[in-house]
């Protein structure tokens, strides 16, 4: 079954060590991808805070060419960023509950030539690794594995919030079990699914940095190796200003945070150039770390 | 900042706007809103309520009670980054994150948005980069709201930049839809069907009058 990919903005910009690692560990896996032709942005939080009505317009737009472009009668639509992925399955939601945004969303669609029958799976590739692929197959596909390492899983907000359709809203587990089949150990942190700041790190500093600076402090208290994301703003925020955080409060932050994906693709002997792992600021190499605990298994 | 200064100023009940809680009710899944019974759990949840000057507790009770400048004016609302976290705890089901984002979109309708304030910036200037070309550019967007806001931020983050520049990660080639006209007749019908929306109420209390 070929999967239609829905990229975003984000994702062919600053955090393209995502879309690298996703294509990269998919194709390691034997899963067919093809990107959505000629996409637009699905609208984001900030579409909805000028117009929301707007904002299920251009998502829909997206929904629509999925269904023209897939010959598969219920194409799934992967959505890696947690943005995109949230505003794509809100307006779903929104167009199933409400019949005065599905009339207006449906004219507008009119409109512009397309249509949109409702058929299209939007999905999260954690939720297509976990419940279609399953854990054991990957577990089977490992050539490298993590042993030793210690992960800090981070789900981040939109992915399990608001509508948790594959994982749990308040304990979500399915990174964790995708990084323990790769051979890895995940460490017990309870801020996995508490905010990073979002874009305020980039409107508001001072109230980013702290926000962030809360999820690492913890994280590296709980002995993690690096901590392993989900969304495209959650990395940016997390590695981007650690330098910022230490000075802010006076001691050493200082952990790599790489994408879900680029553990996997490691773990299944994808090179790391193809995984984006040279787009680091906070370098993380699985030799380095393993030659400086003295041997390859050996960890406190 | 003492606790007395966030709250709203006293007012007569004269000076309320009591149609303020109808129209904001009136936005899909709002009538929850007259269910909420101020437990204050969406305060609790909320990882910036202690940057708000309004709690979300209090925006609620006070859009309730009509007191739309002060809720208009908040910057509550701008603080509140959609993580989603007390739409998921409200006991009652109120879409609190939807009604955050109901009231910005009033505020900038009514120009009541607080002018050069950064978030409410990048609102605005992300909305008209996707409607010109269907696609945002982070670093353009990143550089035009800094020259709306405060230029001399850029210098602060100039360190950033580079080390984005030398890992691939930063380029201001502007990024775009190819079928920008579809883009445009779109949004230009969901304003046309606003537009028949706001002219058919209009009618129907003429017709009640």
């Amino acid at each position: 079954m070929k999967y239609l990919y829905y990229p975003g903005c984000s994702l062919k910009g600053t955090n393209r060590a995502y879309e690298e690692s996703v294509l990269a560990a998919f194709q390691a896996l034997d899963l067919e991808v093809e990107e959505l032709e000629d996409w637009n942005c699905c609208g984001a939080t900030a579409y909805m805070a000028v117009d929301e009505m707007k904002s299920f317009a251009l998502a829909a737009r997206n929904l629509a060419l999925a269904e023209r472009q897939s010959k598969a009668d219920g194409p799934t639509l992967i959505a890696p960023c947690s943005g995109c992925y949230l505003v794509l399955s809100k307006t779903q939601h929104y167009l199933e509950e409400y019949s005065e945004v599905s009339r207006t969303i449906d004219g507008a669609l009119q409109a512009a030539q397309l249509n949109y029958t409702r058929k299209v799976h939007v999905r999260h590739p954690l939720d297509i690794l976990i419940n279609e692929i399953g854990v054991q197959t990957i577990a089977q596909r490992v050539r490298q594995p993590l042993a030793g390492l210690k992960v800090a899983c981070y789900y981040g907000c939109q992915i399990v919030r608001p509508y948790a359709a594959f994982d749990d809203q308040v304990n979500p587990t399915t990174m964790d079990r995708l990084i323990r089949a790769l051979g890895a150990e995940t460490v017990d942190w309870p801020l996995k699914t508490r905010c990073c700041g979002g874009s305020l790190m980039g409107t508001l500093q001072e109230v980013g940095v702290p926000l962030s600076y809360i999820l690492l402090k913890e994280a590296q208290k709980r002995g993690a190796d690096v901590v392993a994301t989900a969304c495209p703003l959650c990395q940016f925020n997390l590695e981007c200003y650690q330098d910022k955080m230490s000075r802010q409060f006076k001691e050493r932050i200082e952990i790599p945070i790489v994408y879900f994906t680029q553990l996997l693709g490691l773990a299944l002997g994808v090179p790391e150039r193809r995984l984006g792992m040279h787009r680091l600021l906070v370098p993380f190499h699985l030799l380095h770390l393993r030659a400086a605990r003295g041997g390859a298994h050996a960890h406190a | 900042m003492s606790e007395w200064q966030s709250w709203p100023r006293f007012r007569y009940e004269a000076e309320l706007d009591l149609r303020f809680p109808e129209e904001v009710a009136s936005m899909p899944g709002g009538r929850a809103l007259f269910a909420c019974i101020q437990c204050g759990t969406c305060s609790g949840t909320c990882p910036l309520s202690t940057y708000m000057d309004y709690s979300p507790r209090k925006i609620i009770a006070m859009t309730r009670a009509g007191f739309k400048d002060e809720v208009l004016r908040s910057f509550t609302i701008w603080l509140c980054a959609s993580c989603y976290a007390c739409a998921v705890e409200c006991p009652r089901k109120i879409k609190i994150t939807d009604f955050m984002a109901e009231l910005k979109q009033r505020a900038i309708q009514e120009d009541r948005d607080p002018k050069r304030f950064p978030v409410a910036v990048l609102a605005r200037e992300f909305f008209n980069a996707v409607r010109k070309r269907g696609r945002s550019t982070e670093s353009r967007l990143v550089l035009r709201l800094y020259a709306k806001t405060n230029p001399l931020k850029i210098l602060n983050q100039a360190r950033l930049g580079w080390r984005l520049l030398r890992t691939g990660r930063f380029g201001l080639r502007a990024e775009s839809v190819r079928n920008r006209q579809q883009i445009e007749q779109l949004l230009r019908a969901v304003d046309a069907a606003k537009a028949i929306t706001l002219v058919d109420k209009l009618a129907q209390k003429v017709a009640r009058a």
